[in-house]
């Protein structure tokens, strides 16, 4: 039934995506839907370690703009291929989750929240330092002429961040439903207890961090050629690290539905918002929003809902 | 000859910042190391502090120091509002990991994105007679406005290290840490010496933000470069430990001032960030937790 | 003489900070045995139990299972050779169902050991909760089970591991005898089916049924071992206990 949810999830995505395309000769539209599905793909990454596990990432923009960056000086250096760009921007993701996590997973989950709070503002100095990668004074990235099967790449962009964002449901789907799922929620719920029930708790820690990186970096892929002028402030803008956890703690942390719904009410309401109010207004409405869920309604939206209906049942 | 003499002023500057870090600090350890709230807010209450030293100094012309003592009542209060919330809706449901810190990170975020609303993101200072002024000390030159901070930030330490050793609730906030039984044959309950403890921490970032405007010109975000700082210093402090939290922050002001001399002050950030991750990789078994 | 033996403890220390909680503990568990291990408070036997399991690792001596080294082997991989657990304070996962609770070791340890051997997890974790009384409630959410319940859950949970030693620890404080008899009844029928146990227990009207084999912990220290009938009658316990 839930392989049905999913399913009508990516049809209704795609529907959208091509009405999207039909109708509208506006362009905006497609920046504003690109930006949706990037937060769907954030969302749903940080959720397979924070939702799933119980690991609480504070440093997704560090993550994103890693794989924005990885992307940008690789197009920089090389004529690269489209999806070796992605793959690169997943692998150094995954590979910097991994580090981080195997310096301090083995600790109490604070000590990896701690780092990751401080890691984006390391590899912010980092960039800034960095010449090469435009320093503080910001890299252009050139989009190609011609894209096949397209009429122009902000559409071609578009699909590739539907797919991605359809590829990250689906790997988080297929987590929450595996042997591998099951095991990240008994560490979410006791992770002595787990250990002793013969779950490989650091292993499968490790590997939820890995996947959650390595998505992040994916997200951020294709971000160089949709500004076309990235700079580090920008690029690290608290804005990810902020949305990408607070959509699944709004949508409901435990299943892949909650990240797919925080990411689509929150991503349009600010999308909405943007136009209407200042985006630091808008900004602050989304932190007043996830501290009242994390005190109000602790397993968001969907645990309001399955509340209501188990509340009908009785 | 010369380099000599960089290199002692370079050690100098140092060890005042360190010290002003340790007043940074304190309230982490407070909270952190002794309580087990990870209040990763509290480099953006600092930066409250700042604010609020700013407001009365610009308006009134008051000294930002006297400004920040003046705060110090206001943000116990807030410190022991906050942790009411936070005890009932996350601590007594033991859903504290997840949850409180996501919880604590929504307040940051409220913090900076009000005071930007407020203020706007431009760099603010404070003024005082004293602050643009400097002394010597044989060959070392001070400058007040880093002195200063520091000097306050070492009466703040030695106040903070009497209460915890000397009166009887600084014992009762020792003992919520370590030993419940001898908690509860004090008759004191224990929510509220948390409540309590943490509010003085909360106090602390009202001083704290007072002397780290008169340091430099702050703007809302600045807080984020702390929090990197603030838990690098408590854990190699020895959590908890008020000493150590000072000794730690005086390490970490020295190897920051002299990276920022010899490498170019931006990498000064990573200093923290490396020493946070190496004491974490290192020592894990001494920071998992006390023996119980 | 190592025939028969499961468990072998060898001269056992660890330390918190200055506080010697064992010092040099040996003890020896053989297969299918009853074994009671008990001490006044704070005597260090969750401390070795801890060690035993994993969850601690020790600073001093060697630990063999099965003839195996285990001191340093992290606890999943205890879990996986035969060691289970209960816990004192129970420690369910809250947001699975009971079955759901077994189903986690049956995967992670029972069926790492013995790949193929039994694919139905769930027809086995089923079986375990009718053993324990628990088949009833097998849908239910693990968060709202009663006391009784998430006692027999952690046991339930510890049998889903297929142990060759299952380590109770204290699983009977704080109930009813009713509910103790019941327990006992669960371990015993437990440890018909060739399961080793060790019974970590302050009511002593239990350990002494139960216990074939009794050792005493006194401040991190054995100070004596026999059946139950000679522990009764030992001096050096009755002064651990009343403190003369």
């Amino acid at each position: 039934m839930r392989g049905r949810a999913l399913l009508a999830v990516a049809v209704a995505l795609v529907v959208l995506a091509v009405a999207l395309t039909r109708l509208s000769a506006n362009q905006y539209y497609y920046f504003a839907a690109y930006v949706i599905f990037q937060y769907v793909v954030l969302a749903t990454a940080w959720n397979i370690l924070g939702g799933y596990t119980g690991y609480v990432n504070f440093g997704s923009a560090g993550f994103f703009a890693l794989g924005a960056y990885t992307a940008a000086i690789l197009i920089k250096a090389f004529p690269v291929p489209f999806p070796v760009l992605l793959l690169a921007a997943g692998t150094v993701g995954g590979l910097l989750g991994l580090s981080l996590g195997y310096l301090t997973l083995r600790l109490r989950g604070v000590f990896f929240s701690i780092a990751t709070l401080a890691l984006a503002v390391v590899l912010q100095t980092l960039i800034v330092n960095w010449e090469y990668a435009g320093g503080s004074r910001g890299i252009y990235t050139m989009r190609p002429a011609t894209v096949l099967f397209f009429d122009n790449y902000v559409e071609f962009l578009f699909v590739v961040m539907l797919i991605l964002a359809l590829g990250a449901l689906a790997t988080a789907r297929w987590i929450e439903h595996s042997r591998l799922g099951r095991g990240l929620a008994a560490i979410r719920d006791n992770e002595e207890a787990a250990e002793c029930m013969g779950v490989p708790t650091l292993r499968l820690k490790l590997v939820a961090a890995t996947v959650s990186g390595a998505l992040m970096g994916i997200a951020g892929a294709p971000f160089p050629y949709y500004v076309t002028y990235m700079e580090p402030a920008s690029t690290f803008n608290l804005d990810y690290a902020v949305n990408s956890l607070a959509m699944p703690m709004i949508g409901g942390a435990t299943t892949w539905v909650g990240p797919l719904l925080g990411a689509v009410l929150l991503g349009t309401a600010q999308q909405i918002a943007t136009v209407t109010i200042s985006s630091a207004l808008n900004l602050l409405i989304v932190g007043v929003v996830l501290v009242a869920f994390v005190i109000l309604a602790p397993d968001g939206i969907i645990g309001l809902v399955r509340r209501r209906r188990g509340g009908r049942h009785a | 000859m010369f380099s000599f003499h960089l290199l002692l002023n370079v050690i100098v500057a140092g060890i005042l910042l360190g010290g002003f870090y340790a007043a940074v600090s304190l309230g982490i350890t407070l909270a952190f190391g002794l309580l087990n709230v990870v209040n990763i807010a509290h480099p953006a209450f600092v930066i409250l502090g700042s604010y609020a030293a700013f407001v009365v100094n610009s308006r009134f012309g008051l000294d930002p120091i006297l400004a920040g003592l003046l705060f110090m009542p206001v943000f116990f209060l807030l410190g022991i509002g906050v942790y009411r919330i936070y005890y009932a809706s996350f601590e007594k449901r033991a859903e504290e990991s997840l949850r409180g810190l996501v919880f604590f990170f929504g307040i940051i975020f409220i913090i900076e994105v009000s005071l930007s609303l407020q203020y706007g993101v431009d760099y603010r200072s404070v003024h005082a007679a004293y602050v643009g002024d400097s002394f010597r000390l044989g060959p070392i030159e001070l400058a007040f406005r880093l002195a200063i901070p520091c000097a306050m930030a070492l009466v703040l330490t030695l106040a903070l290290h009497l209460f915890l050793s000397r009166t009887f609730y600084g014992r009762a906030v020792k003992a919520v840490s370590q030993d419940h039984l001898a908690l509860r044959l004090m008759g004191a309950d224990p929510v509220r010496i948390k409540g309590l403890a943490f509010g003085i921490a909360i106090a602390t970032a009202s001083l704290a933000g007072a002397l780290l405007i008169m340091i430099g010109p702050v703007e809302p975000s600045i807080g984020r470069e702390y929090i990197g700082r603030v838990f690098a210093i408590a854990v190699l402090g020895g959590m908890g430990s008020i000493g150590g939290t000072l000794v730690a922050a005086l390490i970490l002001g020295v190897l920051e001032s002299l990276t920022s001399t010899f490498y170019g002050p931006s990498w000064a950030l990573a200093v923290s960030f490396g020493i946070l991750l190496l004491v974490l990789a290192v020592r894990p078994s001494g920071l998992v937790g006390r023996a119980g | 003489m190592t025939a028969g033996i499961l468990l072998d403890v060898r001269g056992v220390s660890k330390r918190f900070g200055g506080f010697e909680a064992l010092t040099r503990v040996s003890l020896q568990v053989r297969e299918g045995e009853r074994f009671g291990l008990i001490g006044p408070n704070g005597s260090g036997k969750t401390t070795l139990i801890n060690c035993v399991s994993g969850a601690l690792g020790s600073d001093e001596g060697e630990i063999r299972f099965a003839g195996h080294d285990i001191t340093r082997l992290p606890a999943h991989q205890r879990t996986r050779l035969g060691i289970a657990r209960s816990f004192q304070i129970p420690k369910p996962f809250v947001s699975m169902t009971v079955l759901e609770n077994l189903c986690i070791p049956a995967e992670y340890a029972a069926h790492a050991r013995f790949p193929g051997a039994g694919a139905d997890v769930v027809a086995e974790a089923m079986e375990i909760l009718r053993l324990i009384g628990l088949e009833a409630k097998a849908h239910a959410p693990a968060a709202g089970l009663t006391q009784i319940e998430l006692r027999k859950l952690e046991l339930a949970r510890a049998m889903a591991a297929r142990p060759r030693l299952l380590i109770s620890d204290e699983s009977m404080a704080g109930l009813s005898s009713a509910e103790v008899d019941e327990i006992l009844a669960i371990l015993l029928a437990l440890n018909e089916r060739g399961i080793a146990i060790i019974m970590i227990e302050h009511i002593m009207r239990a350990v002494m049924r139960f216990s074939q084999r009794i050792v005493v912990l006194d401040a991190g220290a054995r100070i004596a071992e026999g059946g139950p009938g000679e522990i009764l009658n030992n001096p050096a316990v009755e002064k651990a206990y009343l403190g003369e």
